[in-house]
């Protein structure tokens, strides 16, 4: 037996150490620990509940919206304005959550997931005239090779010429997610942290220049998606075939839904949205999804048994630091009792299995293209896959819904602040289901809870001794070098992990914050 | 072949939110391409060396290099830190990694690295005045750089660049002046170290909805033209140059898509509420 630690894992949001146990070059065991507790729940109890509005998108700089949207989500339903948000206001904020995924997503796949399959350092044999290659080659040859080395050595498999594409397109896909970040911008005022979102609606205001704007450098983008995006996730897919094998994780799968296609049903369960909440599974069946039915336990995380099993809206948060078998920060959000994955792959995989006719047409024609059944799609291919999927899905739609704006009419609705009132705000994040529940009392914040995609996807194992999705995917996987473990950062890094998300938020009662131990 | 002049550079994530980072990524003259591969300025390379979310390597090799920087270019490399420093309980709420298997807390990793550091640049409000978790109540009782700095009794020069995130210029351009000119001189850095170049005048004095203050012509509510002062705005007491320089190459800024400055630059953010009221006038300046 031995075993292999990752930490920190890079190339990721926040801090993250992953450990593996080895048996005969297979993992037996897996855990994922969040090394980093900034409290920032106990920093919004007693203030103005408009304050969550802009604290909780710095939980995370890399997806900052989600946390705008479901923070405003959930103080509209506060306030009692969920069903009379103007459209404008509606669709903008449609407009600033999409094109923070389309950068989002290119940055994933370019700059976080790529180099784990691009070889950059084979740069120094290109022969050829493209300016951004010619510098990178000079820069590899100058031999001051940070932060490209060190590295995992050994498995990359491109050809010359699609590797030199890749590392092409590497570089291309900076501008690329800088010019999705200036979308949101267009709208949110600036980016990471957009300031135009707010509970009523949005501050900014359409108009024909901005929508113009925003058609046009949208238009940019998918085209970079169609014809670099998609055809280079395909490309390595096809080269590592084998990674549509491995990294299966849990097989069970939820999405909350996201993008308001309707402005006026206050219950967001029943809310039209563009993608549809509901559960499935490796059997692909469609299941409705109900709230009530998520609840947080605690077992192996450092906090008392005593509060395990709670829906976050009773969520409670007592610290016990000493606790055998806890290794984790990070909670356990458990959906009827079990583990589910969230992420792009859930939002495909239950659009797909509900019949949403966009979802199964690019769906089908993706899949014919690599010659794979469905069933390939839980794995670390499919995550990467589902994502490009996705991307393409909301730039295609977002070309719709930036011209249903209507100057001229409000975006804004102005609302007074309640004494007492509960609220909830869900939202499809760039990492997957993402939910805040907020309770005000005497006009203050009383209690704000997070469940963030990452909460799901990376925690640790639950009462019942069930791992988290990552853990279990990485679970069972084969590791060809134990010395250049590719497998477990290549199954890690397709789930896209934000530890800043997914350690964030206790609201400790009473004595002192925990003591921090290594398991 | 010319030589090229490397300055490596260390950038170490402690209570952060990613978000400075992506905010780097974000400049636009330079490229963040520009900037990690191409001579930044004609002779002069910023070598950087471990960086979280951009390296390649992960777990120990990567440490390996992080710690041997410190070493093999003592006095010669720059620390750029984001997020601020936990130092309840010793720092444990924080960890970047182990050293014989016990957890090396983000405050150890600091002091470590900006003693033999040239220069130490504390980027975003949480590095510089520790920000968001630094907040009341304060639950992990986080600094900024400075305060642990000071703390410890380590002198290496200190340039703090807040913001929630920084303007990416306003990091490229203080590292670019350090590589033109040199350190910055103490006449450069206002009284909470900010470069005046970015920091020097308020928002409030470039607005371009100031005509509308001085007209007394307010918006109630948002979308409305009109000054936002009644909405909230701290404009009046926030250092940057936002309005001029506008953010995401130019697109936009927070008042420019009808919000409020929430005064993300200065000491005291996140502890700036009500941020939806009229700020009282006993914090205005007086050439307000």
């Amino acid at each position: 037996m031995g075993k292999i630690v990752i930490d920190p894992v890079t190339r990721i949001e926040g801090h993250l150490k992953v450990e593996a146990v080895i048996d005969d070059g297979e993992v037996k065991e897996a855990k994922s620990s969040g090394m980093l507790f900034r409290g920032l729940e106990l920093i919004m109890k007693g203030r103005d509940p408009r304050d969550a509005q802009r604290i909780t998108q710095r939980i995370c700089g890399v997806c900052p919206t989600s946390h705008s949207i479901a923070a405003a989500l959930s103080l509209d339903s506060a306030f009692g304005i969920a069903d009379r948000i103007p459209d404008n206001g509606r669709i903008i904020r449609n407009l600033i959550l999409g094109a923070a995924h389309i950068a989002d997503h290119i940055l994933h796949f370019y700059h976080l997931a790529a180099l784990d399959y691009v070889d950059v350092a084979r740069i120094a044999e290109y022969e050829g005239n493209d300016p951004a290659l010619d510098s990178l080659k000079s820069f590899v040859k100058r031999g001051e090779l940070g932060p490209f080395v060190p590295r995992y050595e050994g498995d990359y498999r491109l050809a010359d010429k699609v590797n030199q594409q890749a590392v092409a397109h590497y570089v291309q896909a900076f501008d690329m997610r800088r010019k999705g970040q200036e979308l949101v911008s267009l709208f949110g005022g600036k980016m990471p942290h957009n300031m135009g979102i707010l509970p009523g609606g949005v501050a900014s205001v359409p108009t024909v220049d901005n929508i113009t704007s925003f058609l046009w450098r949208l238009k940019e983008l998918q085209q970079f998606i169609d014809n670099v995006y998609l055809p280079d996730i395909l490309a390595i897919a096809r080269a590592y075939p084998d990674y549509l094998e491995i990294g299966g994780g849990c097989g069970r799968l939820l999405a909350y839904g996201s993008y308001e296609l309707d402005g006026k049903e206050a219950d967001l369960t029943k809310r039209n949205r563009y993608f549809k909440p509901g559960i499935t599974s490796t059997d692909l069946s469609f299941g409705e999804f109900k709230p009530g039915k998520i609840a947080e336990e605690v077992r192996h995380s450092w906090y008392a048994d005593s509060i395990s099993g709670k829906h976050p809206s009773q969520g409670d948060t007592i610290l016990d630091e000493e606790k055998e078998g806890a290794y984790s920060w990070i909670k356990s959000p458990r959906y009827d009792g079990m583990a589910f994955e969230v992420g792009p792959l859930a939002r495909i995989m239950v659009n797909y299995a509900g019949g949403h006719p966009e979802v199964t047409r690019l769906f089908d024609s993706a899949l014919s293209q690599l010659g794979v059944k469905p069933a390939a799609m839980f794995s670390v291919t499919g995550r990467n896959l589902a994502r490009a999927l996705e991307t393409k899905l909301i730039a295609d739609s977002m070309i719709d819904w930036v011209l249903e704006l209507k100057p001229g009419d409000p975006a804004y609705i102005s609302h007074k602040l309640p004494e007492e009132a509960v609220g909830m705000g869900l939202v499809g994040a760039a990492r997957g289901a993402l939910g805040h529940w907020i309770e005000i009392r005497e006009n203050r914040i009383a209690n704000y809870q997070v469940v963030t995609p990452s909460s799901w996807n990376i925690s640790p194992e639950d009462d019942k001794g069930q791992p988290g999705p990552l853990e279990q995917a990485i679970t069972g996987t084969k590791i060809r070098d134990e010395a250049n473990p590719f497998e477990i950062v290549r199954i890690v890094r397709s789930f896209d992990p934000c530890l800043a998300c997914a350690v964030h938020l206790v609201s400790p009662k009473g004595n002192s914050i925990g003591k921090y131990s290594i398991c | 072949m010319k030589t090229v002049k490397e300055y490596p550079a260390i950038w170490l994530q402690c209570a952060a939110c990613t978000g400075c980072s992506v905010s780097l990524l974000n400049t636009a003259n330079p490229s963040i391409k520009n900037l990690l591969i191409d001579e930044v300025l004609p002779g002069k390379h910023i070598n950087l060396r471990f960086h979280p979310t951009v390296m390649a390597g992960a777990g120990e090799p990567v440490i390996e290099v992080m710690e041997g920087t410190s070493k093999e270019k003592k006095g010669g490399y720059i620390l750029i830190v984001e997020g601020a420093i936990p130092t309840a309980k010793g720092g444990i709420h924080g960890v970047v990694s182990e050293r014989n298997g016990k957890p090396v807390t983000m405050l150890s990793r600091v002091e470590e690295l900006a003693k033999d550091a040239i220069a130490v640049v504390a980027l975003g409000s949480c590095a510089a005045f520790g920000g968001i978790p630094a907040a009341y109540p304060n639950p992990t009782q986080c600094l900024g750089v400075g305060d642990v700095l000071r703390a410890r009794g380590i002198g290496t020069p200190l340039v703090n660049i807040p913001g929630c995130p920084p303007h990416p210029d306003w990091f490229v351009g203080t590292v670019a002046s350090i590589l033109l000119s040199g350190l910055p001189k103490p006449e450069d850095l206002d009284e909470y170290r900010r470069p005046k170049a970015f920091y020097g005048q308020t928002i409030h004095e470039n607005c371009p909805r100031r005509a509308y203050y001085d007209e007394n012509k307010f918006a109630k509510k948002f979308g409305e033209p009109g000054c936002n002062y009644e909405l909230g705005c701290r404009g009046p007491v926030t250092h940057a140059d936002c309005p001029l320089r506008l953010w995401n190459s130019g697109v936009n800024w927070c008042v420019g898509c009808g919000a409020t400055c929430i005064g993300c630059t200065e000491p005291e953010f996140f502890d700036i509420s009500p941020i939806y009221e009229k700020l009282s006038t006993a914090s205005l300046p007086e050439e307000v």
